[in-house]
């Protein structure tokens, strides 16, 4: 019987990241348009692309290899696995003894070398300009992240994301000089990691200024929306992530009934609308930045990071 | 109470560390006098909680003092000057951010091995002031270091001595006179740098200090 509760809870937050990864994404652009006085497309617009696009014949290029085909499958699976990982509304995960902060964050990157792959497969200009920008501008981001995440994983005493997030909501964490670094570095890495405006414009087809869309230009149809789709898983799980960590109030213990569940359902959208509504805010204030500027602002999250990690360790006195 | 009055004030003295990063990141100079400003901000709420912790009504004054003439005053004048001479879209920086961040990391890492192997016996929040106090003025000395421009050497002076007044605050009963003399006398070096930005500017057309190598024989 616990089995199958357990089973019942993976599968549901599944269900629900994979459910809410278009809405949030949708949100994200209505708000945007609402700051810039437009219309804006519906909610719910996401949703209908992807249909649109999952009906649509692929058009694959002559040249295009086998690994070119099976990509976005990858993708998407990596993606789908890493963001059931993370805790949404609740802690008490199935897959959580299987991988921990260290295997998430390897799965994302090995998502991210595939797709490297398949802009370099076709052999297209725009492709391999893509790909060698997010190359650069991962190995920026990934020893950044993995600082934070030694960090965290210092300050929590575990790398299992569930123990952390407890801990995290436990009174004996207190305010911590190294937790607020941590914080910006980490919210640094997710808008570098999600294509988001300094770093990336997730909305222009400017060959100039594209990363993430130079590198998936040679998409169609189905393969198109299944990367679509782990785009926006991705910042589903980046923004569950940092909320699973820095603010887990409301994500109900391993053990509940279905009144804290619910209550961790509501909280989690609170969260997700929060975020947001920030991210849009952020995006609007701020001009996108030259690509040869972007190594100085992940090189300060790098720095942040390891600042927090020194802080960590010298301040073991109390 | 006493926990989280202590997670309380070393978040604002770590804070005021961020904020000295946040100016060796920025390399125009309206942006890094609003980030002048942000660090006394910071400075004079970390010594405003300082107070309310130390029961020591008079630090409220030295908080006052850090508002109004730090976080108001110095930066509203030093913008009018770099209006006036037109250096305000200026970039400016000696090295990159890249390299200045790192060795700001070094910094930071020298004063906490520093301040907490000669202070070990003390007070854990005295101590971690120190070392923080230590890291910040560390910080304003790399600010002068890496900037070209005397305006921005300014600031990093200054931004040293809200270094000077954290410690300051950390270490109990220090009396109010020390700190308004030291406010003054920032305030008369504001002044006097002020006077001779404009004498430099006009003797020689411009406040790049490398301007002034030539003068000194120093040919490159």
């Amino acid at each position: 019987m616990a089995v199958i509760r357990d089973i019942a809870f993976q599968g549901g937050q599944m269900l629900l990241v994979l459910l809410l990864a278009p809405l949030l994404t949708g949100f994200v652009r209505k708000v945007k348009a609402r700051l810039l006085r437009r219309q804006g497309p519906p909610l719910l617009q996401p949703y209908r692309d992807l249909i649109r696009l999952m009906r649509k014949d692929a058009v694959l290029a002559d040249n295009a290899s086998w690994l070119f085909r099976v990509i976005p499958y990858f993708v998407f699976a990596a993606t789908w696995i890493a963001a059931s990982l993370v805790p949404t509304f609740g802690s008490g995960l199935l897959f959580s003894w299987s991988a921990d902060l260290i295997a998430l964050i390897a799965v994302l990157g090995s998502a991210r070398f595939f797709l490297a792959l398949a802009g370099l497969d076709v052999g297209t200009a725009f492709g391999g300009i893509g790909s060698s920008r997010e190359v650069m501008i991962a190995s920026l981001a990934e020893p950044a992240m993995l600082m934070i995440m030694f960090t965290l994983a210092l300050i929590a005493g575990s790398t299992q994301l569930s123990t952390m997030s407890a801990f995290m909501n436990s009174p004996e964490v207190g305010l911590r000089v190294s937790l607020g670094l941590g914080l910006i570095a980490l919210i640094i890495v997710a808008i570098a990691e999600n294509a988001r405006i300094p770093v990336d414009n997730p909305a222009t087809h400017l060959e100039l200024t594209m990363v993430h869309e130079a590198m998936v230009l040679e998409y169609s149809g189905r393969h198109l929306a299944q990367i679509e789709l782990a785009a926006m898983l991705k910042l589903l799980l980046y923004i569950s992530l940092i909320a699973c960590l820095f603010v887990p109030w409301g994500i109900s213990p391993p053990t509940a009934d279905p009144v804290h569940l619910a209550i961790g359902v509501v909280a989690y959208v609170g969260k997700l609308a929060v975020a947001g509504v920030m991210l849009a805010l952020f995006e609007t204030a701020i001009a996108k930045m030259r690509v040869f500027r972007v190594p100085g602002f992940l090189g300060a999250a790098l720095m942040l990071a390891l600042l927090a990690a020194l802080l960590r360790f010298v301040s073991r006195s109390f | 109470m006493r926990g989280l009055s202590f997670d309380i004030a070393h978040m604002l003295a770590g804070s005021l560390v961020l904020v000295s990063f946040l100016q060796l990141y920025q390399d125009r100079l309206s942006a890094l006098i609003n980030v002048f400003a942000m660090h006394a901000l910071v400075l004079a709420l970390s010594v405003a909680w300082q107070a309310f912790v130390q029961e020591a009504p008079h630090l409220y004054i030295t908080a006052v003092i850090a508002l109004v003439f730090k976080a108001i005053v110095i930066p509203v004048a030093l913008r009018r000057i770099i209006v006036r001479l037109g250096i305000h879209r200026e970039i400016e920086a000696v090295v990159g951010v890249g390299l200045a961040m790192l060795v700001g990391i070094g910094l930071v890492a020298l004063s906490m091995v520093v301040m907490l192997r000669v202070t070990a016996e003390a007070d854990p929040l005295a101590r971690e002031d120190l070392a923080f106090a230590l890291s910040v003025v560390l910080l304003g000395l790399l600010v002068m270091v890496t900037r070209r421009n005397a305006v921005g050497q300014v600031i990093g002076f200054m931004s040293l001595e809200n270094g000077l007044v954290l410690a300051a605050t950390g270490a109990k009963g220090m009396p109010l006179v020390v700190e308004i003399s030291v406010a003054f006398s920032v305030l008369i070096a504001f002044i006097v740098i002020g006077i001779f930005l404009f004498r430099i500017r006009e003797r020689f057309d411009t406040v790049d200090m490398q301007a002034m190598d030539r003068f000194r024989g120093e040919q490159r």
